[in-house]
């Protein structure tokens, strides 16, 4: 089979032809809008007025994406691997029955959930005033950055351990004994011998989170108020208020740009993979 | 979990060195009362990690579950004043917007599962099992639309299907669906077919029957469930939608991730979280039953 199969390409072209329609022509249409003047010539002055207007919220939309991606990240590792090392027969099973309960919960209900469970009278800081850890004086809301990071990183560190627990499943279980045999602590383990043998998995499932965080548009609207906020929540504001196409597809291209970058860090690294195998 | 990492050394005695392993000893013979509250502290430590994280992952659901019962809630009252099932009634009234919305945003569903599983499933055999030319840049093109931010994209779409006279239909919605949920049929079937012992296939054809029916009779009966998991997925990213039917749908197609946006925005939260509550079940069911569905063998071959 030297020579690319007919019938392979025959079987994924209405794949591709759907993705064409519908990804890669508007994709056309969005840089086109975002390029173009008014006049027809090719031109920065949309990205220039986006960057006069919303520069605080690109940088915004950067700081809550990177943060939640990295804790995400942590969280995932720490209970996947007290999920494949714990040694707590009932801790593992309470957390294999826990961990997963937001995993299909949908952004809009997760944000639905935060909206009146972090504010300054939900239920968080009314058990914190009741459990006596709080004064009531002392509760602010935390609808703000901090309600939007803490809503992605609830919606996301299932996904990411449920891809990262099956991973470390299916590893080889007797590096793992070799390694405790010999000594090692667990935390050790799970760096040197778990984490590397599992890192695609995890990678792939954080870019995944990563650019799914990115596109988000209920969190952003229902949990943080208006300013400063995500770049998402510009762009539909820019098309329903002002009908304005251009600086909403001039801010889009600059979420490509962000989102482009992380797709580059996964390429490179499996393509670093695929030589070494 | 810092609480457990003192258990380890007394696993690693015999391999040791020796002078290393005296001091240890010595040290844990004279001290069995410490490590009795050790263990007894490292138990309580985790007893109260578990109680934090089900704090965290169920107390906004409980939030959300109060409000739906809530008749009167409101400021200095750390819980809801009066409680009822008025909203509920409200919600499930035969001729209310909300059925109205769960029917549509069903339908909708069901109709995105079978235009993405019919595009996904000769696409993933493909590039699990045939040669294509460029097959990471186009498993990288099905991550696209996941890829790219997806609110840039639906605001062209949304334009594109006006001039078309396709925004405010179900068409235009299940196609945004579909076009949405392709990454996750598409990587998952693949890995699906990927999974597959190759021999089964071959010992098939040996035995004389034709690429077709090896297909229809070995690969597609064991990579079924890693379909399905596939179509759970797709069915539950179309239920949930919101960000393109916001653009695409508007006015007319309301689905249920709408109906709670505009009852939440408009200070109706108990309506909100009713609705948000329909949309759980779906949510939990598939949950429980997804690992039945996705196995670790075809976890591990997802993005490869």
């Amino acid at each position: 089979m030297a020579r690319p199969s007919f019938f392979g390409l025959l079987l994924i072209a209405p794949a591709l032809a759907m993705i064409g329609a519908l990804f890669l022509y508007p994709l056309g249409f969005s840089l086109a809008a975002a390029f173009t003047e008014p006049g027809g010539g090719l031109s920065l002055m949309h990205f220039q007025k986006a960057y006069e207007l919303y520069s605080t919220d690109i940088l915004f939309t950067l700081f809550i994406v990177v943060v939640s991606t990295l804790l995400t990240g942590l969280f995932s590792i720490a209970i996947s691997g007290i999920l494949t090392l714990g040694e707590t027969p009932w801790l593992v099973a309470a957390l294999r029955a826990l961990y997963r309960w937001p995993l299909f919960i949908p952004f809009i209900v997760a944000a639905q959930c935060m909206r009146t469970f972090l504010a300054k009278n939900g239920l968080m800081n009314n058990t914190f005033v009741a459990l006596g850890v709080m004064e009531p004086i002392q509760a602010t809301s935390f609808l703000d950055w901090r309600g939007i990071i803490i809503t992605f990183v609830w919606k996301q560190v299932p996904f990411v351990t449920l891809m990262l627990a099956g991973a470390m499943a299916s590893i080889d279980r007797a590096t793992i004994e070799a390694g405790r045999n010999l000594g090692a602590s667990r935390v050790r383990v799970l760096i040197e011998l778990v984490l590397p043998q599992v890192a695609q998995t995890l990678l792939v499932g954080l870019v995944l989170s990563f650019v799914t965080m990115l596109s988000v548009l209920s969190v952003p609207m229902m949990v943080a108020g208006s300013q400063p906020t995500m770049l998402t929540v510009d762009m539909a504001f820019r098309i329903n208020s002002y009908g304005d196409y251009a600086t909403a597809n001039a801010l889009g291209v600059i979420s490509y740009a962000i989102a482009g970058t992380v797709a580059w860090i996964y390429l490179r690294h499996s393509v670093k993979r695929e030589v070494q195998a | 979990m810092s609480g457990r990492l003192h258990l380890s050394p007394a696993n690693a005695e015999p391999l040791a060195g020796s002078g290393k392993s005296q001091a240890v000893s010595r040290k844990s013979g004279s001290s069995v009362a410490a490590a009795r509250v050790w263990a007894l502290g490292s138990t309580s430590l985790k007893i109260l990690g578990l109680a934090v994280f089900a704090f965290l992952l169920f107390g906004p659901l409980a939030n959300l579950a109060l409000w739906s019962v809530a008749e009167r809630w409101y400021t200095p009252f750390k819980l809801p004043v009066s409680y009822g099932m008025r909203y509920w009634e409200v919600v499930f009234r035969p001729t209310g917007d909300a059925m109205t919305s769960l029917m549509t945003s069903v339908a909708i569903a069901c109709l995105t599962v079978m235009v993405a599983l019919a595009i996904s499933v000769p696409a993933g055999y493909a590039l699990a099992r045939l040669k294509l030319p460029w097959r990471t840049a186009l498993m990288i093109l099905f991550l696209l639309p996941q890829a790219f931010p997806s609110v840039a994209i639906y605001i062209n779409v949304a334009r594109v299907f006006y001039s078309i006279g396709l925004t405010g239909t179900i068409t235009g919605v299940v196609l945004v669906h579909a076009a949405h949920g392709l990454v996750y049929s598409v990587w998952i079937a693949a890995a699906a077919f990927a999974a597959i012992d190759r021999d089964l296939e071959l010992a098939a054809r040996n035995i004389g029957a034709s690429p077709l029916r090896t297909f229809f009779t070995v690969t597609l009966p064991l990579a079924a469930p890693g379909i399905m998991a596939s179509a759970i997925f797709v069915f539950l990213e179309s239920l949930d939608e919101f960000t393109g039917t916001f653009f695409v749908g508007v006015p007319q197609v309301t689905t249920l991730p709408l109906l709670l946006y505009n009852a939440s925005m408009g200070g109706n939260y108990q309506i909100a979280s009713i609705t948000a509550l329909i949309l759980l079940v779906p949510s939990v069911v598939f949950m429980i039953v997804i690992e039945r569905f996705l196995k670790a063998d075809v976890l591990s071959k997802v993005g490869q």
